[in-house]
């Protein structure tokens, strides 16, 4: 009875590492090929290789990845790759790209799980509502919808995943004035 | 003739989705457009065929203890296949049906088919009845998948075919309920017609 089951496990296991060993490099690639995707949205010009510079950061507790562009090796912006759990259906990871002054340059998003047909607006490919933040210094403008005093406008009906991108959006924002600071102070 | 029936069987007769009403999780979750129900059907049959085929294998000497075991193992391996192999070579999809890929394992259906069929038939015929009934759940998940996103968001597997705003209520929960109820009502009727 154990041996039989045991023989099973084995026969198990030996078929699923050789699936692992073929698929290990296809899953990387198209791991890697998608950050690198994001990577050039968000990013001005660049010319050197951000994945390999890229370092993790925290910010209140919470874990950002920091992948830092330069282009004839002055420093050319940053990518702050990060996550809220404050979206309706799950965690959202966003990718948002500053320039060397803390304007954003452009935000992709990696991936949500928001409701079809409204939270997932806040994806470029079905509405405009994450265009708005390009161009704008969170300096000077107020991260968070307007119904909380901000200055972004909400998704309709869809307010808790619009808070939610204010959110991640702020957060790699905070991730990228400390990473300024440091810079500054070497 | 016969070999038939047992993939007929799977599709009309005991269609997993509308006449078991088994894996309703899965169903339910993934239908938000037609594209996302197919491709879980298709994952569903694929470890639905390979799992039958082998349960049938072994059924002879497993002993009835571990009978249960082993065959959530044999399930388990070949969901992870899918799931690696979706990962490494369609990673649009996996992402889009993520959750519910590992759920496979515990899907009734798969579990259903390999205590009630595969372990006392033999394999070419458990083969053909994976294949079956995993056609008849994906060609369900694809109707009910088609008809939330037509209702839902006015596409027809991706394809926008109703200008503006659609029924919305369709692409969310309730309406997964709403579309699965008539549709059972529909293919019930028409099959004691």
């Amino acid at each position: 009875m154990f041996l039989c089951l045991l023989i099973i496990c084995l026969g198990g296991s030996a078929v699923m590492g050789g699936v692992y060993l073929i698929t290990y490099e296809p899953i990387a690639a198209a791991q890697a090929a998608k950050v690198n995707q994001a990577l050039s949205q968000v990013l001005p010009e660049f010319d050197n290789m951000p994945v390999e510079l890229a370092y993790d950061l925290e910010i209140d507790g919470r874990k950002v990845t920091v992948y830092p562009a330069t282009r004839d090796s002055v420093f050319a912006g940053a990518a702050i790759e990060a996550v809220t759990t404050k979206g309706f259906g799950g965690p959202i990871k966003v990718m948002v790209g500053f320039l060397p002054d803390g304007t954003i340059f452009n935000t992709a998003i990696l991936s949500h799980a928001e409701t079809p047909g409204l939270g997932d607006k806040m994806d470029p490919r079905k509405s405009d509502f994450s265009l708005q933040f390009n161009g704008k210094n969170p300096k000077t403008f107020r991260l968070a919808v307007k119904k909380d005093g901000g200055q972004v406008d909400a998704i309709t009906a869809a307010t808790i995943s619009s808070r939610a991108f204010c959110d991640v959006v702020d957060l790699a924002y905070k991730a990228f004035i400390q990473l300024i600071q440091k810079g500054s102070e070497q | 003739m016969n070999r038939l029936k047992i993939i007929t069987n799977g599709i009309i007769k005991g269609n997993p989705t509308f006449v078991l009403v088994l894996g309703m999780c899965p169903t339910l979750g993934t239908t938000t457009s037609a594209a996302n129900g197919m491709g879980m059907g298709l994952a569903t049959t694929f470890v639905l065929m390979l799992s039958n085929l082998v349960i049938s294998l072994i059924s002879g000497v497993v002993p009835s203890k571990v009978r249960i075991p082993s065959f959530v193992v044999v399930i388990a391996v070949f969901v992870t296949v899918v799931q690696l192999v979706m990962q490494a070579y369609v990673p649009a999809l996996y992402e889009t049906l993520g959750l519910f890929i590992p759920l496979i394992v515990v899907n009734c259906i798969v579990l259903g088919r390999a205590e009630a069929y595969a372990s006392k038939n033999r394999p070419l015929d458990s083969f053909l009845d994976g294949l079956g009934s995993g056609l008849g759940f994906t060609l369900s998940l694809t109707t009910l998948g088609a008809i939330r996103e037509l209702l839902g968001s006015g596409a027809f597997f991706g394809w926008k075919v109703i200008p503006g705003d659609a029924m919305l209520v369709f692409i969310l929960a309730p309406g997964a309920f709403l579309a699965l109820g008539y549709l059972m009502v529909l293919f019930n009727k028409i099959k004691k017609a």
